[in-house]
């Protein structure tokens, strides 16, 4: 008897869902919406309770005003009515499970809000006075008295993808093959090795900056350019590069490595035609950290470049210029909040950021291209 | 469906005769195998046999040098490929590890690589170069050879990691004999694969007895007995390293062993 009713509740469930709207069968099939309706129910009833709760205890009970307060004080009697309700209808273990779920939902949620808010904040401000004219002017003409138009951070784009791309020239190589060497070769000198870079992930920048100026600059080896800025640079990028890398490069499975070694393959060969292809996606992904560990940093190339008002695309001589700098720049010459300099400030930041998102982006298309057709 | 419907275009060196002699091996000072002396005629299929832990696969790594990959590995013995001491002699471990080629006992095709390239991959992996033309004509041949060019010649270009368990598996036989061994081990072959992928494997190994000397490590008696002409049945006691109990023609092995603890092991009774 029940092996019938369950087969005729399978026929019903394969078959196509008419539109007829049938009764008979139709109450063999379990909406999903019913999965979890009366774990909905009960955090939804927790917090309309909860907000009735607090109301209760803000307007009515004690002196506490204050929407921060408000806040607080409706999630800890939220998170406890989800508690109380769900244990008394499914029991302790429940219970946890949906406290813990609910805390943990919360903590992302609060991450979330710094990071929105500064992305909000510079899109608002930077779009504000944004004209397609400030990618294609410099800073040659302008003046805290100038219209947004005359001023403009094209030699500064020019200069951060210079100084950034330079830097990533010199880190990407060695990082990676840093990591080749701690992961595919190893030995007794991997561990000195491993714990030097993760020292040197710890410089302050501005350290890293002080030193070029310092050992090259002062000395007269280099001059204050836009190369001198990337060497700063790529001492703080080789660090996170080569650890990003390391970590994908011990994923890939050693099988693979034995396979290839098994067909009478030299190491190298190895590394060159299996393992670094296999790890190609997160190999992309220790470039991108690496770029973006270093895309931000002013106080370095304060340092090492100066930083300047005026086009100059050659990175191995004359001053320079960069985003960051330029926004420092900036701040340093507005007088408030809405004046030209503050403008030019945000669009600045705007700039840098929308410049990073393209960066994210392409990596990520780069890294995500597999090796011919997924199928079935 | 017959495998060999299309003729090999790669000619076959013929087989090579495998010898090990008092093969000892140790693991950080921890001796492993005790002693094994073992002869891997030509165009015969060679299986291997024991309980877990009795040093099957270790001898097995033995024979085309991957033991060593292992640190802290130790060895002990004589090890010749048509009377060549592959450990002592002048061929250079990526040579010998190309003729003495093997297949593990989990697939693992490149995942890097398409189908295609998954076969050549062993050229290119030991430096042997290859024609445009010739190389379509290896591909197809390999993949016959390994009974896997009906189910993937319209997907070449496919992802290797994109086909099922055993079709993976025969991927990895398919890109073993693209650089021509002597010999292919291997290691438990079947041991993730459902009964159908199984038998198309075993049909290549049968296949492929006439080319080339294969070994094989099985905790499968049945597999064993199927696939295999000749047959070495390993012990380990408790704390003691691995030995061959007895070694003789499956036949033999499976209906009259001379030793009462192999008719144990092949009926059943322990391991």
């Amino acid at each position: 008897m029940a092996l019938i009713d369950l087969t005729a509740a399978e026929a019903h469930l394969v078959a196509p869902r008419g539109g007829d709207g049938g009764t008979g069968n139709s109450d063999l099939l379990v909406e999903p919406r019913y999965f979890d309706r009366d774990q909905v129910i009960t955090h939804v009833a927790s917090a309309i309770a909860a907000l009735a709760f607090t109301w209760l205890v803000y307007e009515r009970l004690t002196v506490f005003s204050g929407d921060l307060g408000f806040l607080v004080v409706w999630w800890v009697s939220f998170t406890g009515f989800v508690y109380v309700t769900s244990r008394q209808q499914w029991g302790s273990v429940v219970a946890t499970n949906n406290l813990v779920r609910v805390v943990v939902t919360s903590a992302a949620a609060l991450a979330l809000i710094p990071l929105a808010a500064i992305l909000l904040a510079v899109i608002v401000r930077g779009w504000r006075g944004m004209q397609i004219s400030f990618l294609t002017t410099t800073m040659r003409t302008a003046s805290t008295e100038s219209k947004f138009s005359q001023g403009g951070a094209w030699h500064a784009i020019v200069g951060t993808l210079e100084v950034v791309g330079l830097a990533a020239l010199m880190s990407v190589p060695l990082g990676i093959m840093t990591a080749v060497f701690l992961n595919e070769v190893g030995g007794r000198l991997a561990m000195p090795v491993r714990m030097l870079t993760d020292a040197m992930s710890a410089i302050p920048s501005i350290v890293a900056g002080l030193f070029i100026f310092a050992v090259l600059i002062q000395s007269h080896y280099l001059d204050q350019t836009g190369f001198s800025g990337a060497l700063a640079l790529s001492i703080l990028m080789l660090p996170t590069v080569t650890r990003t890398a390391e970590v994908v490069l011990r994923l890939v499975p050693g099988g693979l490595r034995e396979a290839s070694l098994a067909l009478g393959s030299t190491e190298w060969r190895t590394t060159k035609n299996v393992v670094l292809p296999t790890a190609r996606t997160g190999l992309v992904t220790a470039v991108v950290l690496g770029v973006a560990r270093i895309i931000g940093e002013t106080a370095p190339l304060i340092v090492t470049m100066l930083g300047s008002q005026l086009f100059n695309a050659n990175p191995f001589a004359n001053k320079q210029d960069a985003l960051p700098i330029y926004i420092w720049t900036q701040k340093l010459t507005s007088t408030g909040d809405n004046t030209v300099t503050a403008n030019w400030m945000w669009a600045g930041a705007f700039v840098l950021m929308v410049l990073v998102l393209i960066l994210f982006v392409t990596a990520r298309i780069l890294g995500n291209r597999t090796v011919g057709v997924r199928r079935g | 469906m017959t495998i060999m419907d299309v003729a090999p275009i790669v000619q076959p060196v013929s087989a090579a005769e495998l010898d090990a002699q008092l093969v000892s091996a140790w693991f950080s000072g921890h001796k492993v195998l005790e002693r094994v002396s073992l002869t891997m005629k030509p165009n015969t299929v060679t299986a291997l046999i024991g309980p877990s832990g009795c040093g099957k696969s270790t001898f097995l790594r033995i024979l085309n040098r991957m033991h060593e990959l292992v640190p802290g590995a130790q060895l002990g013995g004589i090890i010749t490929l048509d009377r060549t001491d592959i450990y002592r002699g002048a061929m250079p471990v990526t040579e010998i590890r190309r003729r003495i080629g093997m297949v593990f006992q989990k697939p693992n095709p490149f995942p890097a690589m398409t189908v295609a390239d998954n076969v050549v991959s062993g050229l290119k992996l030991c430096g042997m170069k290859v024609g445009r033309g010739d190389r379509d004509d290896l591909i197809e041949s390999c993949l016959t050879r390994a009974g896997l060019w009906h189910e993937v010649k319209n997907r070449l270009d496919a992802n290797g990691g994109a086909l099922s368990g055993g079709q993976q598996q025969r991927l990895c036989i398919a890109r073993a004999l693209a650089v021509q061994p002597d010999v292919l081990l291997m290691d438990e072959p079947c041991s993730a694969l459902d009964p159908t992928s199984t038998r198309r494997i075993e049909e290549t190994i049968a296949d492929l007895r006439d080319a080339v000397t294969v070994v094989i490590v099985t905790h499968n008696m049945q597999q064993a007995q199927r696939v295999s002409q000749y047959c070495a049945f390993f012990l380990a006691a408790e704390n003691e390293p691995g030995r061959i109990v007895e070694a003789g023609p499956t036949e033999k092995m499976f209906s009259n062993p001379e030793d009462e603890r192999t008719l144990d092991y092949v009926r059943g009774r322990f391991g």
